[in-house]
């Protein structure tokens, strides 16, 4: 059965039982109070009477044989101070009355000199509390028993009470209010981790697989595992689809190293112009798909390393000069030159060397493969706010073309015209800026036309 | 004013209507209304030419109701209510005890409204009995016997000056018989609660053959005539409205203590026209905003003030401690020594 929309939520749930609770608990304590202080109030009247009752068993007294009594004035007065009840009494002898009134109905249960009694019930249309007390006197050498009544209506009991249930439903009223209030800080509270940990895993990259380092409380370290679990799953099989690309590219491009040295040394061999014409676009493509295969493994690196980026300290400017020289044959074959500029002492970068080394590489071919022959490149490192490295060239540019979607998987620009490639350069590129908490900026030479692709790291 | 013409309106009926009651009345007064269309039965111990003033000041602002008007001693008056449950609709007696056992007894009816609950709480006893007045008992002194300002103000002194000078006083000192009284009767067991000295006062008085009375009025009259010097527990409020129609005594606000008997009213359970009953309680409550009632009746109204002004001064606390004093063996006690002191056998 689906739960209505209101009890899916835990914390509603919580509150409402916690609510119940208190409600109960409210009860529970209204009741108390009033039943101990009703018993309190009732013990007093007792007390009372008792006093009353023993005041006038001190006055009895026998005169010439007979028994007497001066009621004393306080044994009546007492039972007047607290209330208005109205008050009744008979004393008698040997179970006959000697005075008071006459029809106030003999205890249920019978006093000993020792221990009084008390009676609750109905006399002249109220309801009464009696006590009722025992002594002996002595008449005239005859020992007669006495037995002295004392009643009290209820009315002052009545008022009393009411009273405590006043009072008793208010403080249990604040109690239910006070606990219901803090029942919802405690609701909230208890799934304040919840809130946490949904900020935490919500924070995270997309390309984020390492383990949640967060502290959960014991209730939630199952799910937090199971979690964990899941990810290390996600993170492996992933790894393994990475590592096939790697091994397959691998595999791919060592037969094809082979290929393009028998392919030249063929060329070479050739006489016809029209065969060594196709020679050569053979040996072109040969070129092509060992770049491609390079990229998919630069790639498969990328994705494996930034999980886990090492963090070496070096000179950037360094690596941008030794990153050039290592292109500057595939520059040479079409006269490109390339130019950099960089600062005489650049601050130390901390980073993932090979990564970065990948991504340079990656833009300074996209630079020579787009620009036209006999032409310039300039890369410029510059520190200031940031550290930004820019590769600036004179080819197409990258005209009206989307440059976000250029930076997805094999995606391509229309401006490619016969120049190949797999889609991956800026791919790469930019993961690794990523990586390293920086961005990728592709935008248009200033200058004159051509392409700007700039790597923008934050100062460390 | 119609006030003027009332009292021609007025029928008094004297004795013959007793023979309708089986207690004895005193008196039976009864005043139409302007425009009758309701009665009020009252039975009240106090004198007609007393509280007149109040009936005529009631019926002027509630002109509809007329007013049935009987007065009986205490004991009759308790007879008439308690024993045989007449059917009156007020009952107003200065015996608070009376009073108190009236409601304690279940024969008054619970009554709350803004004028009772400003009533200060000694003067009201279970929203039942309600006090009106406050009406010390004095010491009277004929001023024949007592021409110079040399007169006994605290029960000591009195005692002594019977003691040194017992021929002086003989047979010229007057009280209430507490036997028939129940004035006297509330007051003298209020001073045997109170202090010891009573009793040394009632034996002084015994030895002098002391006169007894049954009310103030004679009282006051003996003193008068010269026939008493010195009266003992006298109603002040009488002996005040009396002292400007006359004169010849001194009133004395004992030192030691007095004490302060509350004239009370309470709405019988028996009560036809409860609703008028109430109007009436209303009026007496308030009597403290009538100077202009308290002067014509001579009734001073209940007041926390004059109350707090003078320490020797004590109103009888309403409530069960009156109910000891009417316990029929007590009260059998108590006379039996009373009698044995003031007649000295
Ligand atoms: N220096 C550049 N000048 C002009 N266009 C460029 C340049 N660099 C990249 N591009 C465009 O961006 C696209 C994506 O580049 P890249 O990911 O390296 O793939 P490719 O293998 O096609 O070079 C290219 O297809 C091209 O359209
Ligand atoms: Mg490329």
């Amino acid at each position: 059965m689906k739960l209505p929309t209101v009890t899916r939520s835990i914390r509603t749930r919580l509150f409402l039982q916690l609510a119940a609770i208190s409600a109960l608990l409210s009860v529970a304590l209204f009741l108390v109070v009033r039943g101990l202080a009703e018993t309190a109030a009732e013990a007093t009247q007792d007390g009372i009477l008792a006093a009353s009752a023993t005041s006038i068993a001190d006055a009895l007294r026998s005169e010439d044989g007979e028994i007497t009594l001066d009621l004393p004035y306080s044994a009546l007065s007492m039972l007047g101070t607290t209330n208005d009840d109205r008050v009744f009494y008979k004393v008698e002898v040997n179970d006959e009355t000697l005075t008071g009134y006459d029809d106030l109905p003999p205890p249920s249960q019978s006093p000993t000199i020792s221990e009084n009694t008390f009676a609750t019930f109905y006399y002249r249309g109220d309801e009464v509390r009696m006590v009722s007390a025992s002594r002996t006197v002595s008449a005239g050498g005859v020992p007669s028993n006495v037995l002295i009544s004392v009643a009290q209506t209820r009315l002052g009991l009545a008022a009393i009470s009411q009273r405590i249930s006043a009072i008793a439903t208010g403080i249990g009223l604040v109690f239910f209010l006070v606990a219901t209030a803090l029942s919802l800080l405690a609701a909230r509270s208890a799934l304040r981790p919840l809130k946490e940990m949904t900020a935490a895993i919500t924070r995270r990259g997309p390309a984020d697989l390492r383990p949640l380092a967060i502290d959960p409380p014991t209730e939630l370290e199952p799910f937090v595992s199971a979690l964990n679990t899941f990810i290390a799953r996600l993170r492996a099989s992933l790894l393994r689809s990475e590592d096939l690309i790697a091994e397959a590219a691998h595999r791919v491009r060592t037969p094809l190293a082979t290929v393009r040295a028998k392919a030249e040394v063929t060329h070479r061999k050739l006489q016809k112009p029209e065969h060594k014409q196709t020679m050569r676009e053979m040996i072109r493509a040969i070129d092509e798909s060992s770049r491609s295969a390079g990229q998919l493994l630069d790639h498969a690196m990328v994705t494996f390393r930034t999980d886990s980026l090492s963090t070496e300290t070096f000179d950037m400017a360094e690596l941008v000069r030794e990153t050039a020289e290592r292109l500057e044959p595939a520059a040479d074959l079409k006269d490109v030159t390339i130019r950099c500029t960089t600062p005489d002492t650049t601050p130390a970068f901390t980073g993932d060397r090979i990564l970065l080394q990948s991504a340079i590489q990656n833009i300074l071919d996209n630079a020579i493969k787009y620009s036209p022959d006999d032409s310039a490149i300039d890369v410029d490192l510059s520190v200031a706010e940031t550290m930004c490295l820019s590769f600036t060239d004179r080819g197409r540019g990258f005209g009206e073309a989307d440059t976000d979607s250029l930076k997805t998987r094999f995606s391509r620009g229309a401006n490619v015209d016969d120049i190949v490639g797999s889609g991956l350069g800026l791919t790469i590129a930019d993961e690794v800026a990523r990586a390293h908490g920086g961005q990728l900026n592709i935008t248009r030479n200033e200058g004159s036309q051509g392409a700007c692709v700039s790597l923008i790291f934050p100062r460390q | 004013m119609r006030l003027t013409d009332l009292p021609a309106a007025i029928m008094a009926i004297l004795g013959l209507t007793s023979a309708a009651f089986a207690f004895e009345i005193e008196e039976r007064a009864r005043y139409p209304a302007a425009n009758p269309e309701t009665e009020l039965r009252i039975i009240s111990t106090a004198d007609r030419a007393v509280f007149e003033p109040i009936l005529l000041a009631f019926q002027q602002q509630n002109q509809t109701i007329s007013i049935d008007y009987t007065i009986a001693s205490t004991t009759e008056l308790m007879k008439a209510v308690h024993a045989e449950g007449e059917a009156f609709d007020l009952v107003i007696s200065s015996a608070m005890d009376l009073q108190t056992k009236l409601a304690n007894d279940g024969f008054a009816r619970t009554y709350r409204s803004p004028a009772t609950d400003a009533l200060p709480d000694w003067a009201k006893w279970r929203d039942q009995v309600f006090a009106f007045t406050q009406e010390p008992a004095v010491l009277i002194l004929s001023e024949t016997a007592f021409p110079d300002e040399a007169y006994p103000t605290s029960r000591d002194e009195l005692i002594e000056l019977l003691r040194d000078q017992p021929d002086r006083f003989r047979g010229k000192v007057g009280t209430y018989d507490v036997r028939t009284s129940g004035f006297g009767y509330l007051m003298a067991t209020q001073d045997a609660r109170v202090s010891e000295n009573f009793w040394r006062l009632l034996e002084a008085m015994g030895r002098l053959d002391t006169q007894l009375y049954c009310c103030s009025g004679d009282m006051l009259h003996d003193i008068r005539e010269g026939k008493l010097a010195i009266a003992y527990n006298v109603l002040g409020s009488y002996a005040q409205a009396q002292l400007e129609d006359g004169g010849g005594y001194r009133i004395v606000m004992m030192s030691d203590f007095a004490n302060i008997m509350l004239r009370t009213v309470l709405i019988s359970t028996k009560a036809d026209n409860i609703a008028d009953a109430q109007t009436m309680i209303n009026f007496l409550a308030s009597l403290e905003s009538r100077p202009d009632l308290v002067a014509a009746s001579g009734l001073p109204a209940v007041d926390t003030d004059a109350l707090q002004s003078n320490v020797a001064l004590r109103p009888i606390r309403l409530g069960p401690g009156l109910l000891a004093f009417l316990d029929r063996l007590t009260r059998r006690n108590f006379l039996r020594n009373w009698e044995a002191s003031i007649t000295q056998e």
